[in-house]
């Protein structure tokens, strides 16, 4: 009996964390895995904290987890990683996109971006860090920026035996596949 | 699938015909999925939950199997006709959906709605999984007809938007069931309400020795030291928490809840829990019957449980986990980069001294730093009658100046109507204004009676909101543009100034409506030209911001509205891409 992962996405509505969760959860159900996934609409997607999470395994009972129960926290922006770390189980991985949105208080000037966060994650974590603006400008669009993930936690978690080329062609529209297949390939090179 | 997804495909198989419902986080995807079956189930978006649930009323006494499906909150505007409802039974089954929110992920209380169906005495369900969402629809509507009652699926955020593996099944043909005019039950004089009471309570005798024996209700032996009952989303929390170190009693048919079952196995266990999100609904059943346990006394009774909550609140079993000593600043919910209502409420926000009365929509965030400029959110609809009775009092405690309500275009057709009429018909010293952004928002763009087409995918007559709120009485109706500061500026002083009733539609699309053309010019900072001065921080987009000590516009968020650049006073936000 294989034991429940569970993985954490978090970000900010409008960087594509739920379409990645999408294709996750997909790929992992053609892997033969039981899995769940939960996720928050509504007034939280208006510029909020976003987060989904995704849970697989033989029997997966609960779609959600608690403080201190994710196996991996993918991050797809950096404050947001400090927000939902104490999700990570303390041996847990961390794939954290080094890329900054700043929130309101931020924007009009009342609150800082908190430094040094990339330095405490890594002197606590195992942390991957990806620049994924930078990888996905490279390709060409820097909205692919969620695929670089995607393509960066397949490798950190060692998921690379689903198809998910395949699995993206089923989930995201044909006019945006083959950007999205060369941002997914980026991902699992970093 | 979907939880929500789930639902509407348990109807389907259950051989439903007619779905309506108004848009409401967590429920709003049940209907969205429902025009899949478009081919044999009529579904609608209707004005508000009110006349969903008739809607679904009626089609239940026309003899078809039928479901209303809202949030929560939703059901308190609906509760008239489901009380009276429950006192007449069906014809064809009839299923109210009712999505909880615990924890208010995106809702304005976390009320806990099993308790409507003690208070209207009807039978209740709730599903712990998709598979059981679907599932337990066929049985839904099965009880509802053969126990002549309405039922009420209950549903959480957790249930409605969490995916898991669901085998399908194929749509049970039962067509239509003749409607035989019978007025002794559908009429609800007196005198027939005095009849249907009594039945209504052998019914609900009926239906606890049904829960007694229902396959939604099941006792799992395990370890008998502990015994658990619980029902929905929590079961599968216990299930992580305990998996076979605990004894389960699962509850799927919660009203009338199966107390000899209960009682059964309070008797088989060791020490018995009963775990439950939000309200203590049957551990006061439980507990008033006589049977020890233990319930809120360990488990918290606000906001949603999860495994590790459970864990620590029983166990005692704390999760390990690492702190930074980094504090993250707060990413509240905003306004996106081009809503038309950031024109309006910078204008009101210019003026601390104004009232703002407000409800429930992607307005609401008006009330955010730093336009800080909503000063009430009840529910739907109250931001024109709420606005109503503070003018009343303003005027009798001499406080100077109108009040100014505001509703979207969806909540003026939900309820904001009654409020217009409230303002003109009692002379209200106040000034109703439709936020008008040609969709429903905040739900996701769904359609409503000002859009011209329906959920069926169908053109419709487009309701006319300046035409409606003229013939209510108001002698000026302006339309303006909020994005056009001055004009947006002129108006709220004119409504100020006016005599007679006096309303305002500002009329501008969503930026996020798919097919509207794209925004050809968009907004950029001179820095040269900057001083540094933060006015245009205080519209609150989120593309404009402060980067290294001057005014810096994201040019990936800017989608050219122009507020920001009105606001300039020194001409440093210019136009671009023309």
């Amino acid at each position: 009996m294989k034991a429940v992962k569970s993985i954490l996405l978090v970000g900010v509505g409008g960087q594509g964390t739920i379409l990645v969760s999408k294709v996750l959860t997909a790929g992992l159900m053609r892997a033969g895995y039981d899995v769940k996934m939960s996720e928050v609409h509504g007034m939280a997607q208006r510029g909020g904290s976003v987060t989904t999470q995704v849970r697989y395994g033989d029997k997966v009972y609960s779609p959600l987890i608690g403080k201190g129960m994710a196996d991996i926290l993918v991050a797809f922006e950096k404050m947001e990683a400090l927000r939902w770390i104490e999700y990570l189980k303390p041996d847990g991985i961390v794939v954290v996109n080094n890329y900054e949105i700043p929130s309101l208080p931020i924007a009009i000037g009342k609150e800082e971006y908190p430094q040094g966060i990339m330095e405490a994650l890594k002197s606590n974590f195992k942390t991957i860090e990806i620049d994924a603006a930078k990888e996905a400008s490279e390709i060409g669009n820097i909205k692919t920026q969620n695929i670089v993930l995607l393509g960066a936690l397949v490798k950190a978690f060692q998921l690379t035996e689903i198809d998910w080329i395949e699995v993206m062609k089923e989930n995201i529209p044909a006019k945006m596949i083959d950007i999205n297949i060369k941002a997914f390939n980026r991902g699992m090179e970093l | 699938m979907s939880g929500n997804e789930a639902i509407a495909r348990g109807a389907y198989e259950a051989g439903d015909t007619v779905a309506a419902a108004y848009p409401g986080t967590p429920s709003t995807e049940i209907l969205e999925h429902m025009i899949e079956y478009k081919d044999c189930i009529y579904s609608e978006w209707a004005p508000n939950e009110k006349v969903a649930t008739e809607v679904a009323i009626g089609a239940s006494i026309g003899g078809a199997r039928s479901l209303a499906a809202m949030k929560h909150v939703g059901v308190n505007v609906a509760a008239d006709p489901i009380f009276t409802y429950a006192y007449q039974g069906v014809n064809g089954g009839f299923v109210l959906v009712t999505a909880d929110d615990p924890s208010m992920h995106s809702s304005q209380n976390e009320q806990d709605n099993r308790y409507y169906a003690k208070f209207a005495k009807i039978a209740m369900i709730e599903p712990s999984d998709s598979q059981e969402c679907k599932d337990f629809m066929k049985e839904a509507y099965r009880i509802s007809e053969e126990y002549d009652t309405p039922v009420l699926f209950r549903v959480t955020t957790r249930i409605c938007h969490s995916k898991s593996i669901v085998e399908l099944g194929e749509r049970e043909e039962v067509g239509f069931k003749p409607y035989v005019k019978n007025i002794s039950k559908y009429v609800n004089v007196p005198a027939n309400a005095k009849l249907a009471h009594p039945r209504l309570e052998k019914r609900l005798e009926m239906l606890e020795e049904y829960s007694n024996n229902s396959p939604l209700n099941r006792i799992e032996y395990n370890s008998k030291k502990i015994g658990i009952i619980s029902s929905g989303v929590t079961y599968q929390y216990a299930k992580e928490v305990f998996g076979n170190d605990a004894s389960y009693l699962k509850i799927g048919f919660s009203y009338p809840l199966p107390m000899k079952l209960i009682k059964e196995f309070s008797e088989n266990v060791e020490e018995l829990y009963v775990i439950e999100e939000l309200e203590p609904y049957m551990e006061e059943q439980i507990k008033a019957s006589g049977i020890n346990c233990i319930g809120k006394e360990v488990i918290p009774r606000i906001y949603e449980l999860n495994p590790e909550i459970i864990s620590n609140a029983i166990l005692g079993k704390i999760f390990e986990t690492k702190k930074l000593d980094i504090n993250p600043v707060p990413r509240p919910p905003v306004l996106c980069p081009g809503c038309p209502h950031r024109g309006f409420f910078y204008t009101m926000s210019k003026k601390k001294n104004r009232v703002v009365t407000g409800d429930i929509g992607c307005y609401t965030l008006g009330a955010s730093q730093p336009l800080a400029a909503l000063d009430t959110c009840i529910c739907m609809g109250a931001g024109l009658s709420a606005g109503m009775g503070i003018s009343k009092v303003f005027e009798a405690s001499g406080r100077k100046g109108k009040v100014f309500g505001v509703v979207g275009d969806s909540t003026f057709f939900h309820s904001g109507i009654t409020g217009a009429i409230d303002i003109v018909y009692n002379k209200g010293n106040m000034v109703p204004v439709i936020l008008d952004n040609r969709i429903t928002g905040m739900t996701g763009h769904q359609d409503n009676p000002g859009t011209g087409k329906t959920l069926m995918g169908e053109p419709t007559t487009e309701i006319d909101i300046v035409e409606m709120l003229k013939v209510i009485g108001y002698k000026t109706v302006k339309v303006v543009d909020p994005c056009d500061l001055k004009a947006m500026e002129a108006t709220v002083k004119e409504a100020e100034e006016a005599t007679e009733p006096y309303a305002i539609v500002t009329k501008r699309p969503c930026v996020l409506i798919k097919g509207l053309p794209k925004p050809k010019t968009k907004c950029i900072v001179n820095r040269e030209k900057c001083k540094k001065c933060k006015m245009c921080l205080k519209v609150g987009c989120p593309a404009v911001f402060f980067k290294d000590g001057k005014s810096y516009i994201e040019q990936s968020m800017c989608v050219g509205c122009e507020v920001c650049l009105q606001v300039c006073k020194f001409d440093a936000i210019e136009r671009v891409g023309e």
